[in-house]
């Protein structure tokens, strides 16, 4: 059975403008052990998906939809009891470790707080407890640094005790959304290695959220493709970069400059992501789409599965031959500027 | 090809003081410390290296933003290390800056157009009318529409401001354009399209780029030639080819083996070189090579006694690199890129 498992997600913000429709319909399930990545630009709504799991939407906010995590539902679970969850068998890690640290307080302090709220542990063990989690990070004298104040770590470090902080009570549940954006490639690498790690170690599941294909390769296990609130396509990993199913993908795989490829002209997306509060009719990705059909204004195309497995679903209204023939192409042209 | 920029032994020392009435100097931030390079006409240099390598700092004194306390910048053959403000006026319509924020960098109080023309205004160029149809133009050719004139930046999307800056970068003929992480803050499908964009405009223009970036992938792809800087030092320059290639620093190629790859399959058999530790605070940098305390192959008594300068490595073609015991080879792994005999130290806090 699936650690968490989200059935048909929708969240929508009334604001003075109208209804954002932030997530629409989003549904998907997560292993114990196992990664799995949310791919989308800003405004696909991965974020917004993950905070409504966590129960942290604020404002005027409407949720349906369920979270069954480990049998219980989180959406409908009182604030006071979803509070027993948080931060001790799911903990998250944000974006920006510059804002999420509280700057007046020592990390040893920050450390401390959720073993001792959640273990009802005294400071002392506490006090063990983030020392241990600072060494698992290999955070350089580590006991020395306990009474130091954020601003005094680099942004790498930083993000360390983040992780930290976030895995010190055992998770089994790790939301991280965009971890290692804010940071330079080798601290990258320093965090995605601490991560595989540690989630070796724990069992641990890992909701990784990221606009980074590169990272999604490295480290997940399933992909799901998020367009303008919704699900676009969803796989395991091979499977997505092997052979993936709908336009939005093939932009997103073109669009990236490789290391391996050179000059060219890169494929580019037309135009911009869509309005959340005005979506488009039909299919969301439709106006920018090259292969766009009358069909496509029209009727939203089903995420359903494809010939290749039934782990591997998309949204589009092209037929299975058209598909293979167009992505065939694609393909072939990234190889061939691979081979320049 | 002729040469429009050289920059020699470039130095930027920022001052660190203590007292409030009388100031003492106490050291000295080495941003910019030595960097060496030539740039021809029409070529894109990449600048990479980990924030706070001191590339930003080094491309705001190639543009005179900031006076460099040693060395000297040649640009179009004259040297203006240490031309004045009046003196700076007329080089600066040969040198324009694009910049990463594109919600920053844009006066939200300002409508499109005279955020545009100002460039035009400044330097006195054309009337009101002339200079109206040349920032349509400009707008036009940057792929917007010119009928945005009236709009303020924040009807724009973070793609679109971007060309607004590319706009204003272009008014007024630039040879020279500076992008200081110019796609660093858009979405992958964008940054294509502003990546496109400056490559079309490259070529339309004839333009020099300077391009700044963290993202390697972005790097390889826009730049002909590429120079690595580590702890405000050049480590590695030298065409894209053979430096992505065959990096000989062991700083680039972990640089290099640091990004992810955007298949599966190849980077689950890729061999990676993670370094440990941060980069050590400038203020106060390692003796020697600057590397040599997070380098899998330093030697205790060489590295961090005496200090390597560039010097040509692999095939030549203006390929250098500052290191004693450069890569014989690549990819190498971890493990062989530790050299007999050496210990490998862990990493400087």
């Amino acid at each position: 059975m699936a650690l968490l498992d989200v059935r048909d997600l929708t969240t929508h913000f009334s604001t003075d403008d109208g209804v954002v429709r932030a997530v629409d319909g989003v549904s998907f399930s997560v292993e114990k052990g196992k990664t799995l990545a949310i791919v989308g630009e800003s405004g696909s709504g991965k974020s917004v998906t993950c905070l409504t799991i966590m129960g942290l939407n604020t404002g005027r906010v409407q949720t349906t939809g369920e979270a069954m995590f480990d049998g219980t539902d989180l959406i409908t679970l009182p604030k006071r009891e979803l509070r027993e969850y948080r931060g001790k068998r799911i903990s998250m890690i944000f974006q920006d470790p510059m804002t999420s640290l509280n700057p007046v307080h020592t990390i040893g302090r920050q450390l401390r707080e959720a073993v001792m709220l959640h273990e009802g542990a005294t400071k002392a063990q506490a006090n063990s407890r983030a020392l241990e989690m600072l060494r698992a990070v290999r955070i350089p004298r580590a006991d020395a640094r306990l009474d130091d104040f954020p601003h005094q770590f680099s942004g790498g470090m930083r993000q360390r005790v983040m992780i930290a902080m976030a895995l010190i009570n055992n998770p089994d549940l790790l939301i991280a959304d965009e971890p290692t954006t804010a940071l330079d490639v080798t601290t990258q690498a320093q965090i995605l290695k601490l991560m595989k790690r540690l989630q070796g170690e724990h069992e641990m599941a890992i909701i990784m959220i990221t606009h980074d294909l590169g990272v999604v390769a490295e480290l997940a296990n399933d992909v799901i493709v998020m367009y303008g609130g919704r699900v676009v396509e969803q796989a395991k990993v091979d499977d997505l970069f092997a052979k993936p199913e709908m336009p939005y993908t093939w932009g997103l795989l073109g669009s990236l400059p490789r290391l391996n490829a050179t000059g060219g002209r890169l494929e580019q997306i037309p135009g911009q992501p869509p309005s959340l509060l005005n979506p488009p009719s039909g299919c969301p990705f439709h106006p920018r789409c090259e292969f766009v059909m009358n069909v496509c204004r029209q009727e939203l195309p089903e995420l359903a599965g494809s010939t290749v497995g039934a782990d591997h679903r998309f949204r589009c209204h092209l037929d299975d031959e058209s598909r293979a023939q167009i992505w065939e192409r694609k393909r072939a042209a990234m190889v061939s500027e691979d081979a320049a | 090809m002729t040469e429009l920029l050289r920059v020699d032994n470039l130095e930027k020392h920022f001052p660190v003081t203590r007292g409030l009435v009388f100031q003492k100097q106490v050291g000295s931030v080495k941003a910019v410390d030595g960097v060496n390079f030539s740039l021809n006409s029409g070529e894109t240099l990449g600048v990479v290296g980990e924030s706070g390598c001191g590339k930003s700092t080094m491309a705001r004194c190639v543009a005179r933003l900031l006076e460099p306390t040693g060395g000297s910048i040649m640009f179009d053959g004259r040297d203006i290390t240490h031309l004045d403000r009046a003196d700076m006026r007329p080089v600066r319509r040969d040198m324009m800056m694009v910049f990463q924020d594109p919600y920053a960098s844009l006066n939200p109080r300002k409508r499109v157009g005279s955020i545009v023309g100002e460039p035009l205004e400044v330097h006195g160029v054309g009337s009101d009318d002339e200079r109206k149809r040349r920032v349509q133009e400009l707008l036009e050719i940057v792929g917007l529409n010119p009928e945005h004139y009236n709009r303020f930046p924040h009807e724009f999307s973070g793609g679109q401001r971007q060309r607004i800056g590319i706009a204003r970068a272009l008014a007024i003929n630039p040879k020279l354009i500076i992008c200081d992480e110019p796609v660093s803050a858009l979405d992958v499908s964008v940054q294509a399209q502003i990546l496109n964009l400056l490559k079309d405009l490259q070529q339309d223009f004839g333009l020099t780029y300077i391009f700044i970036a963290h993202d390697l992938n972005v790097v390889r792809h826009i730049s002909d030639r590429v120079l690595v800087m580590y702890l405000g030092r050049a480590v590695e320059v030298g065409s894209r080819d053979d430096l992505y290639r065959e990096p000989k620093h062991p700083y680039s190629g972990a640089l290099l083996s640091a990004v992810p790859i955007a298949d599966p399959e190849q980077g689950r058999n890729r061999k990676q070189i993670v370094l440990e530790g941060d980069v050590p605070s400038p203020l106060n940098p390692p003796n020697a090579c600057h590397f040599h305390p997070r380098c899998p192959r330093f030697v205790d008594g060489k590295c961090n006694v005496d200090t390597p300068l560039l010097s040509p490595v692999g095939s030549g073609h203006g390929h250098e690199a500052a290191c004693h015991f450069p890569l014989e080879r690549w990819p190498m792994s971890d493990e062989e890129i530790r050299r007999r005999g050496s210990t490998p130290v862990g990493a400087a806090d």
